[in-house]
């Protein structure tokens, strides 16, 4: 079962992956150095689908869009945030690692718990701790953007039609 | 109802005669930026969407600056990606090592920033350019090549954050203690998805490097863009840039109705503010100078988007005099551009520092990211005039950065500790500029 990795406000993109291994955007690679400076057994004992939870601000800083990759990479299925700065937002969209805002999740949450994520729904079930959650609904035009797969074949997508 | 400078210019570029704070609009974009770092994951991600070539030319800037010159293989590698590309595509603005320098000063530099554009960068700082009264934001590599395929982005128009800066600045003050002394009122995401708007009698006395280093760290208070409204200042400097780079270009001076709509407002008098430092590891941890106590400080690093421009390297100069460095004091000064380089040599400015014993290098973002000259060791301590002291940015998790202005930067070089700049010379007696003799 999935686990929670809980840490607290501005988590900044140098910490989730530092600028040292930017010489590569492989997610493979990246992730062997995911959230290194802020908790250095991360890497090496996070498992397939387990979820970040943090406080406010998650991603602020650099627009490195190696952070979200470095995550996913690593198998992280989601994060719960009490809120997201805005590059980490778009670039967490654009590549598919899906991102969740729930205060009430975040508050109730321990490190460690057992969890699970529905993406589709938003919901965020607490399964050590008995409680279940819903996050803030995406808007719709990012939802358009989740929904194609990313903004990849978003912008395909709409460069077939304008053609 | 009236409409803020950031409403006004996201309208115009997207078709509306009207748009709003909430609004999601589809924006056309002037100038498409991205660097050795950004530039390789957004030309793949740019290679699937299905167009072979990217939407104009003439409106793209790829610019060598972060692991430049290369620092290892894999570094060379993304350059050279980056460079094909920039050759395939016969792209009009490609800035190789040695003929550009850091992006954020480089393309106001070059003549390629207006106010009134719409700038997208793939690069964090690109709120910068707002210092010419454009709407420029920070972007990832994907958004950024589904700008170089459609030549448009989506956005949601920003509420603005309304900051005024009353008074004419106190002595040292420069904009970089401007900002540090917002970011600590409002913290590192005080500003977040919003403009900041900055205005105020106190924006009159400061030069356009002194500005373009209060819009370079919007983002650090979380702001999506920072805009000084257009001015004498702006117009000058602008056209002389057209001008010496012969790419002449009219522009609109958009300006915020009196009646627009602000989410908050924030003021700071000048006339009274101590030289900013921030400690680590938030720039929201800015204190004013005197409250800082001792600190031992390793490195000192003068550059960075943030201060390493020519106003800023002649306050350093100023603060040195002919001083030599303290003894347990390494200092790299990195000019930020190429062009800011040959000022500084032709001013005497790059053999003062190395006379005193600092090692001056070619531009590059480098140190200030902890990618190469002049990483920091398992707790070092450095003093930098760069834009963010977070933990293991510029080095080792365990070492820590402090931010300040230029000429604390020095100051600190030349007594061996964090001091105020009066503690080594006098205050510069000129304002505009800071040190324009």
């Amino acid at each position: 079962m999935p686990r929670a990795w809980k840490y607290g406000d501005n988590v900044d993109t140098d910490v989730i992956i530092p600028a040292r291994y930017l010489t590569t955007s492989d997610e493979t690679e990246l992730a062997e150095h995911a959230l290194e400076d802020l908790d250095p057994t991360f890497a090496a004992e996070v498992m397939k689908g387990d979820v970040v939870i943090a406080g406010d601000n998650f991603g602020c800083g650099s627009s490195r869009e190696h952070a979200p990759l470095a995550l996913r990479g690593a198998g992280v299925s989601a994060v719960v945030a009490r809120s997201f700065a805005r590059i980490f937002f778009r670039n967490a969209i654009n590549t598919g690692l899906t991102i969740l805002v729930c205060p009430e999740a975040v508050d109730a949450i321990e490190s460690g718990a057992e969890i699970r994520v529905d993406p589709a729904t938003g919901t965020i079930e607490d399964l050590t701790g008995g409680r279940s959650f819903r996050s803030e609904p995406l808007p719709d035009s990012v939802r358009d953007i989740v929904d194609a797969g990313g903004l990849v074949p978003w912008v395909r997508n709409r460069m077939a039609v304008t053609r | 109802m009236g409409q803020t400078i950031t409403e006004k210019i996201l309208a115009r570029h997207s078709g509306k005669d009207d748009a709003r704070a909430g609004d999601i609009v589809m924006c056309k974009v002037d100038l498409a930026m991205a660097n050795d770092v950004t530039a390789p994951p957004a030309i793949k991600a740019f290679s699937k969407m299905g167009t072979e070539r990217v939407w104009d030319r003439s409106k793209v800037a790829l610019v060598a600056s972060h692991f430049v010159p290369a620092k290892d293989i894999a570094s060379a590698r993304l350059m050279t990606h980056m460079r094909k590309f920039a050759l395939e595509q016969d792209i009009e603005h490609f800035f190789e090592v040695g003929r550009g320098g850091i992006e954020h000063v480089l393309l106001p530099e070059e003549g390629l920033v207006a106010p009134g554009d719409v700038i997208i960068g793939a690069d964090s700082h690109s709120c910068t350019y707002g210092a010419l009264g454009c709407f420029s934001t920070g972007v990832g590599s994907t958004d950024l090549a589904a700008v170089l395929a459609m030549g448009e982005i989506w956005l949601r128009v920003p509420h603005s954050m309304k900051i005024v800066y009353d008074g004419v600045p106190a002595p040292w003050i420069v904009g970089k203690d401007m900002i540090l002394a917002v970011i600590a009122q409002i913290g590192d995401d005080g500003a977040s998805y919003m403009a900041m708007e900055h205005v105020g009698e106190a924006l009159a006395h400061l030069s356009m490097d002194s500005r373009l280093t209060l819009s370079n760290m919007a983002i650090e208070a979380g702001a999506k863009s920072g805009i000084v409204t257009p001015d004498a200042v702006t117009t000058a400097y602008v056209r002389e840039r057209q001008a010496v780079m012969g790419r002449p270009r009219d522009f609109e001076v958009p300006v915020s109705d009196a009646d627009a709509e602000y989410e908050s407002e924030v003021r700071l008098d000048t006339s009274s503010m101590e030289p900013m430092v921030a400690r680590p590891s938030l720039p929201s941890r800015s204190v004013p100078v005197s409250e800082i106590g001792r600190v031992r400080v390793d490195q000192v690093f003068i550059g960075s988007c943030t201060n390493a421009k020519i106003e800023d390297l002649r306050i350093a100069a100023y603060v040195l005099g002919d001083e030599k460095l303290a003894k347990n004091i390494r200092l790299m000064v990195t000019p930020a551009t190429q062009r800011v380089w040959q000022q500084a040599n032709a001013e005497g400015l790059l053999d003062r520092f190395a006379a005193a014993g600092a090692s001056v290098s070619t531009p590059t973002c480098g140190a200030c990211l902890g990618a190469h000259m002049g990483v920091l060791g398992p707790g070092e301590v450095c003093v930098s005039t760069s834009n963010r002291n977070y933990v293991g940015r510029m080095g080792d998790r365990t070492a820590e950065v402090y931010l300040t202005n230029p000429a604390v930067a020095m100051a600190t070089a030349v007594a061996g500790e964090l001091v105020h700049p009066e503690e080594i010379r006098a205050a510069p007696p000129l304002r505009q500029g800071a040190l324009v003799a």
